[in-house]
């Protein structure tokens, strides 16, 4: 039997606030966190709407000292960087720090910095050789010079979240990022488990933390006309599995877990709050438009997870589903686990809380992780909201609208990402 | 949990300024020739720096079927480099993909079935095509003060960019086209780690296929930086050497002191590592056994070079202990050797504290001939290394000749030297963000 994996600490930052009980209520109550863009004048975009963090108060959570040390942070390692801080705390390691900084790691699913959208349209703009239709690379290179900051260029760099934690938290073992689109932070806390079990580490931060909602991303995901456009009524524009969905809604924030081997954490008294028991992973390999219409990936991914954990599909009490609120990965997600859980498949709950938090993209598998740890705790499993509208091609439960309590003992969280990364871990109320 | 499965390094791809394949990088290594020299993909008379490593010219109608060629319009360079790399590293595994297959190169069934072919490609932070984006943005913009109009953009701008546009830039689509196109459905993952990223995607694939979640994987990392953006923002971090843009092939000069700063480049590597087993099973030529891999960090900062090192100190220290391996028993190291005179004694001061007692160590830096390719350098690293292990030959390390390494190291540094390579380590870090690595590999002899 290799070395067992606990979560001993969870701490995040969302849509719906930053404190886990306070956010846990609100999902429980249905609550949607989607309101008009503020980040950046979105009155004109085909998609107005986003789930944006609004109450991040960052200095108070990792005091003025780490602020200060961390002030010229990106918005998404800032967010990291608060998440990170309520984990360590709600583990027990702040009070009580571990000895050995190497056998302490970090691997993210961190994406990358928004972009300095002002400076960087400014010199576009002026670089532009209308003349000739061209790029003067000349002109830009001067006038970018003088408009991009330094600092802040390099803080777009994707692995700066988890650069920033490990300096934070002092986590001198291995330090990685991953960048799977949608799947990251589940592929980050499945990769960080198989680093615990090997026993290449003890302890590792592990999570993820995203932010899109600026001009180019919502320009990005627009263009491909993955986002939802319903702006009229953007608090329930979020709608995974319901007939009339139209896309995703972008949201933003962080959520880190602290990954703990089981005997390092029985050895320090800290509490156990779920062990993560499985790990699969796969390839499409098909296009990187669209999702192979068998879901083949997706099914070999949760097939794997379930194997890797000893288990099978008759163990699965709920499915924390990807959930996009896509036409396309709703359909062919229902139908992986229809293949895969066959008669069981109309009798497993799904939920997808991306109808509440809309699209936290890289950091989305945390988010939805630490939600199957409360429910695993408190036997309710949270809601899929603005679910109106049966369809067809999505014929499962989705435990719509309205929490449910339910003995949830071993709980399964999806994420899919766009090229066709899937990744699914399965996770188990603690027992000795 | 000593009963792992052993893996093999059996291919090697490489897109290098010396060109594709890892003959050309072997040759020009060896022929101590440079790739450095003026950047040539775009106008780059407003830089501080204005030479580069570019890798030549190549069809990308060469390194996929025929049937996905549409696909690769969609690709920034840095995903270019990287399917250009995994057709490279296939080809000299002798491993058949759907690829090949699909090329009429080779005749199925694929070498490895697809369920067991895994994928970890490590990218950077891709750059817009800058003169694609800005023939957007100028239409919604005042070319006299640069204000920009965002509400002109929502309603109309965008749509001048193409609808699959931000698919171009998604770090993880190195590894989606590669796996598409050689059909690997095991885990695929994608390290940005920057400069760090090569060596923790080849060592994460080392532990797929020794925990047995694969046979087979496709791994190491490809990254651009010749375009302006990427060029203006090592400017502006102060990594690019200026003064020399008349002496290109001189520019680059790890460990040497006197000269500060590195020179920007693009290039890929791509490993094929696999189950030993497997591999004798089809009969592969085997380069090297993988039998170590370290990873840590840079604590001190996110930006800034430590001066002791410690985050590297860390990582060769657990790649050596990974291989069971005593640092008496190295015989050849492969530094990162980036030219930024904090970095490059940051990186001495960890080899000196791990290696100390030690003289005369064999040793390479291959970035005095190639420059900085960010994410793909590190891989390109690793297959420099396997190939002199493999040859049992050190080869010259262009610009080095000055270095000031306390006697530790003994680069070659006019022609090529034989030294009897049991055991080779290759080391790398981020230089913006701070993860470390290093890779150990052996000697296979059956």
């Amino acid at each position: 039997m290799s070395r067992r994996t606990v979560i001993t600490g969870m701490g995040w930052v969302t849509p719906l606030g930053c404190d886990i009980e306070q956010v846990w209520k609100r999902l429980l109550r249905g609550e949607s966190g989607i309101r008009l863009t503020t980040r950046f004048d979105a009155s004109t975009f085909p998609t107005q709407f986003s789930a944006e963090v609004k109450d991040l108060d960052f200095e108070a959570i990792v005091g003025p000292e780490l602020a200060a040390r961390h002030a010229t942070a990106s918005l998404n390692s800032r967010f990291a960087l608060a998440a990170a801080k309520m984990a360590w705390a709600n583990s027990g390691l702040e009070a009580d720090p571990p000895k050995r900084t190497n056998r302490v790691g970090v691997y993210f699913g961190g994406g990358e910095g928004p972009l300095d959208f002002t400076n960087f349209a400014a010199a576009a703009v002026c670089g532009w050789d209308r003349d000739n239709a061209t790029l003067d690379a000349k002109k830009w290179a001067g006038i970018a010079r003088a408009k991009l900051d330094r600092l802040r260029e390099l803080e777009q760099d994707p692995n700066m979240a988890a650069s920033h934690v490990a300096c934070m938290l002092r986590a001198q073992g291995p330090n990685l990022n991953t960048l799977t689109a949608c799947a990251a932070s589940t592929q980050a806390m499945g990769e960080a488990t198989c680093i615990i079990r090997r026993g290449d580490a003890d302890i590792m931060i592990s999570g993820g933390t995203h932010s899109m909602i600026h001009p180019l991303g919502t320009t990005g995901f627009n263009r491909l006309t993955a986002l939802s456009t319903r702006n009229d009524a953007y608090e329930s524009a979020s709608r995974p599995f319901d007939r009339t969905r139209d896309g995703f809604v972008l949201g933003e924030g962080s959520a880190i877990i602290i990954l703990e081997e089981l005997e390092h954490a029985r050895a320090r008294g800290a509490n156990v709050l779920a062990e993560i028991v499985g790990y699969g992973s796969t390839a499409d390999a098909f296009r990187i438009t669209d999702i192979h219409e068998t879901g083949r990936g997706a099914i070999a991914a949760m097939r794997l997870a379930i194997e890797n954990a000893g288990l099978t599909i008759n163990d699965i009490d709920y499915i924390n589903a990807h959930g996009t609120g896509t036409e396309e990965n709703d359909k062919i997600e229902t139908l992986a686990i229809r293949s895969l859980f066959g008669d069981r498949a109309t009798r497993v709950p799904i939920s997808s809380v991306k109808s509440m938090m809309g699209h936290l993209i890289a950091a989305a598998g945390a988010m939805e992780m630490i939600t199957c740890v409360l429910a695993i705790r408190d036997g309710i499993i949270p809601p899929t909201i603005n679910y109106e509208n049966p369809d067809p091609n999505c014929d499962l439960d989705y435990v719509p609208n309205k929490a449910r309590p339910a003995k949830v003992e071993i709980a399964l969280s999806n994420s899919f990402g766009f090229g066709g990364q899937n990744d699914t871990l399965v996770v188990r109320r603690f027992k000795d | 949990m000593k009963q792992e499965r052993r893996v093999v390094i059996t291919g090697c791809g490489v897109a290098t300024p010396f060109g594709l394949g890892i003959d050309r990088l072997w040759d020009g290594l060896n022929a101590r020739r440079s790739g450095i020299r003026r950047i040539e993909s775009f106008d780059p008379s407003g830089m501080a720096c204005t030479i580069g490593g570019e890798v030549p010219p190549f069809k990308m109608g060469d390194v996929v079927p025929k049937a996905y060629r549409k696909s690769t319009k969609v690709m920034a360079r840095d995903i270019e480099l990287a399917v250009a790399c995994a057709y490279e590293a296939a080809k000299d595994a002798s491993l058949k993909t759907r690829c090949m297959i699909d090329r009429g190169e080779a005749e199925g069934p694929p070498s490895v079935p697809s369920t067991r072919f895994g994928a970890n490609i490590g990218a950077g932070l891709i750059c817009a095509d800058l003169p694609e984006l800005a023939g957007a943005l100028q239409a919604c913009g005042d070319p006299g003060d640069g204000r920009f109009d965002l509400r002109q953009w929502g309603r109309e701008g965008m749509e001048s960019l193409t609808p699959l546009w931000l698919l171009k830039f998604l770090p993880n689509m190195l590894g989606c086209h590669v796996t598409i196109v050689h059909d690997a459905q095991a885990p695929s993952n994608t390290i940005t780690c920057g400069e760090a990223s090569g060596h923790l995607a080849i060592g994460e694939a080392f532990r797929t296929i020794a925990r047995g979640a694969a046979d087979v994987c496709i791994c190491g990392g490809a990254e651009s930086k010749m375009n302006p953006m990427g060029v203006l923002r090592q400017e502006l971090v102060g990594r690019l050497v200026t003064g020399h843009d008349d002496q290109p092939d001189r520019a680059c000069r790890p460990f040497d002191a006197s000269v500060d700063g590195t020179v920007a480049a693009e290039c890929g590597g791509l490993l094929i590592l696999e189950e030993l087993e497997f591999a004798r099973a089809r009969g592969a030529r085997v380069y090297a056994e993988v039998v170590g891999f370290g990873a840590s960090a840079n604590i001190a900062s996110w930006h800034d070079p430590e001066p002791e090192g410690t985050g590297i100190v860390h990582a060769l220290e657990g790649a050596l202990e990974d291989a069971g391996i005593m640092p008496a028993a190295v015989d050849l190291i492969t530094t990162f050797g980036v030219g930024c005179n904090a970095f490059d004694a940051m990186e001495l001061a960890a080899l000196t504290k791990v290696f100390r007692g030690r003289s005369n160590m064999p040793a390479v830096a291959v970035k005095g001939s190639m420059g900085n390719g960010g994410a793909g350098s590190g891989a390109v690293d690793v297959a420099a290394t396997a190939l002199a292990l493999h040859n049992n030959t050190v080869p010259p390390s262009l610009n080095t000749e000055t270095a000031d390494t306390g006697g530790l190291l003994k680069f070659a540094d006019a022609d090529p030297y034989d030294a009897r390579i049991n055991v080779a380590l290759s080391t790398a870090y981020a230089l913006s963000g701070n993860q470390t690595a290093a890779i150990i590999i052996r000697k296979y002899e059956g």
